[in-house]
């Protein structure tokens, strides 16, 4: 298990050294994210919706369509020049490319989300900080959800005619239950609800994370070749 | 050389359920429009339930076999698992479209709206989805190995997403008839209309084992006849 894991971490940080050199996904993606927030700004009509009750829509749908770009950043890297071939050469375990994977997927779309939430508070005029712990909980986990279902399906789309469409077509509908669960979240913590109204999608999104990081770190192997 | 002849007898055989299928298919029409009592609040509009419900049951139905049949794939790597599970899919598209359509006839004579976001319309929304991106897949991958892994992978995960996304829509509201016939206690519908439910529920099952047979026999037909063409051309080498 250490050992799957340290292997992970190298796959993982190879990735995030690429990107760090490069940076080009990130910064678009960042200010993707920002263009999104302020095109919505003009897509409502701000007297008869008030920004509180559209927030959390806006920040999930921002979250997601975010996320779903950064995903296929992953394998179309390792497309190129074939090097997918060298990783699957090395010593590291199948088990080990996924979670390295999803690992650099998690820092990425979390490293845009951390940037995207201040604006988005700042754009929104949402009051964030009293909420902000149980707030990153819920960006944790729908984001942990859909990230691992992401990396599997970006594996497979790489190699597809349209890939880049077929990301799309493969995984908003995965999306529903995460982010339908963490809008409602999102809505219930900043009307200051008690806790006891979201638990039960809390309790939702967490067999949801359960369910898919399992099955997927096991179907992974089957997607690449043999 | 034998596997076109055995193709070709298996899909004539499957011409027959589609006959018997077909024919008792009329049957039920016939019983649910002239032999059951009309429904007292809803009028006709209920008879459309005799075709939605069967249909939606065997949408699902569909969906669970393409699940199975690819978690087995994956472990025996049996293309026929991987034809049976591509033939229930498209057979299973087909009810889902019936269910999607006939669903907003009957919702707009009886709710007064064509569409609402429930519980069952959206998973089965997303069912719709689910097997569009199968067959977008599927499409999008030439090689036949490689092809059958890919829709193992999305039909295990699509089976497994679908109670969830049905949790997800059940924790919104729900304004869909509760269940009449599976619900503790005793079914809530008059004998006749359960009768006329059930054989229609049994009916649509077999229609839709008959199309599968139909459907993955051709798969097999024209699988035989692709290979004896390659056969042919290297012995002509």
């Amino acid at each position: 298990m250490g050992r799957v894991l340290a292997q992970a971490w190298a796959i993982a940080a190879k990735d995030l050294l690429l990107e760090f050199r490069s940076r080009t996904a990130f910064l678009s993606a960042l200010v993707f994210t920002a263009l999104v927030l302020a095109i919505f700004n003009f897509a409502r009509d701000p007297t008869a919706v008030s920004s509180v009750d559209l927030a959390p829509s806006v920040l999930w749908i921002t979250f997601s369509f975010a996320g779903v770009l950064g995903l296929n950043r992953a394998f179309t890297l390792e497309k190129e020049n074939r090097a997918i071939d060298g990783l699957l050469l090395s010593p590291a375990s199948r088990t080990a490319l996924y979670l390295g994977k999803m690992a650099a997927n998690l820092v990425f779309v979390g490293a845009v989300e951390a940037i995207a939430l201040p604006l988005f508070a700042l754009f929104f005029n949402v009051p964030l900080l009293d909420v902000l712990g149980p707030l990153i909980l819920v960006i944790a986990l729908a984001t942990i959800g859909f990230v691992a279902v992401g990396t599997l399906m970006s594996s497979m789309a790489v190699n597809t005619r349209f890939g880049e469409m077929m990301l799309l077509v493969l995984v908003l509908p995965f999306l529903v239950t995460p982010v339908s669960a963490a809008a409602e979240m999102t809505a219930k913590l900043f009307a200051h609800r008690p806790f006891a109204e979201w638990a039960a999608w809390l309790r939702l999104l967490a067999a949801y994370d359960i369910t898919f990081v399992v099955l997927c770190t096991l179907v992974f192997e089957f997607t690449l070749e043999e | 050389m034998t596997a076109i002849p055995t193709a070709e007898r298996a899909l004539k055989r499957s011409g027959v359920w589609m006959a018997i299928g077909l024919l008792l298919m009329a049957g039920v029409y016939v019983r649910a429009l002239v032999f059951t009592p009309e429904e007292a609040t809803q009028g006709l509009a209920q008879k459309i339930f005799y075709i939605h419900a069967p249909s939606a049951w065997v949408a699902f139905l569909a969906f669970g076999v393409v699940g199975i049949c690819s978690a087995i794939y994956l472990f025996v790597k049996d293309p026929r698992l991987d034809l049976l599970a591509a033939s229930s899919a498209e057979v299973g598209t087909v009810f889902t479209t019936v269910v999607l359509v006939t669903g907003p006839i009957w919702g707009k004579t009886v709710w007064g709206a064509w569409w609402t976001w429930d519980a069952r319309l959206t998973s089965t929304l997303f069912l719709y989805f689910i097997y569009l991106a199968y067959l977008v897949l599927r499409s999008a991958v030439d090689e036949p190995g490689r092809r059958a892994r890919y829709s193992a992978v999305l039909g295990i995960l699509g089976a497994l997403l679908v109670p969830f996304i049905h949790v997800s829509v059940y924790l919104f509201r729900t304004l869909h008839p509760m269940p009449v016939v599976l619900r503790p206690g005793k079914p809530e519908l008059p004998g006749s209309m359960l009768l006329t439910l059930l054989s229609s529920f049994v009916v649509f099952t077999v229609f839709y084992l008959a199309l599968l047979a139909r459907r993955y026999a051709w798969a097999r037909l024209v699988d035989a006849r692709a290979q004896s063409e390659a056969d042919r051309a290297d012995a002509s080498r």
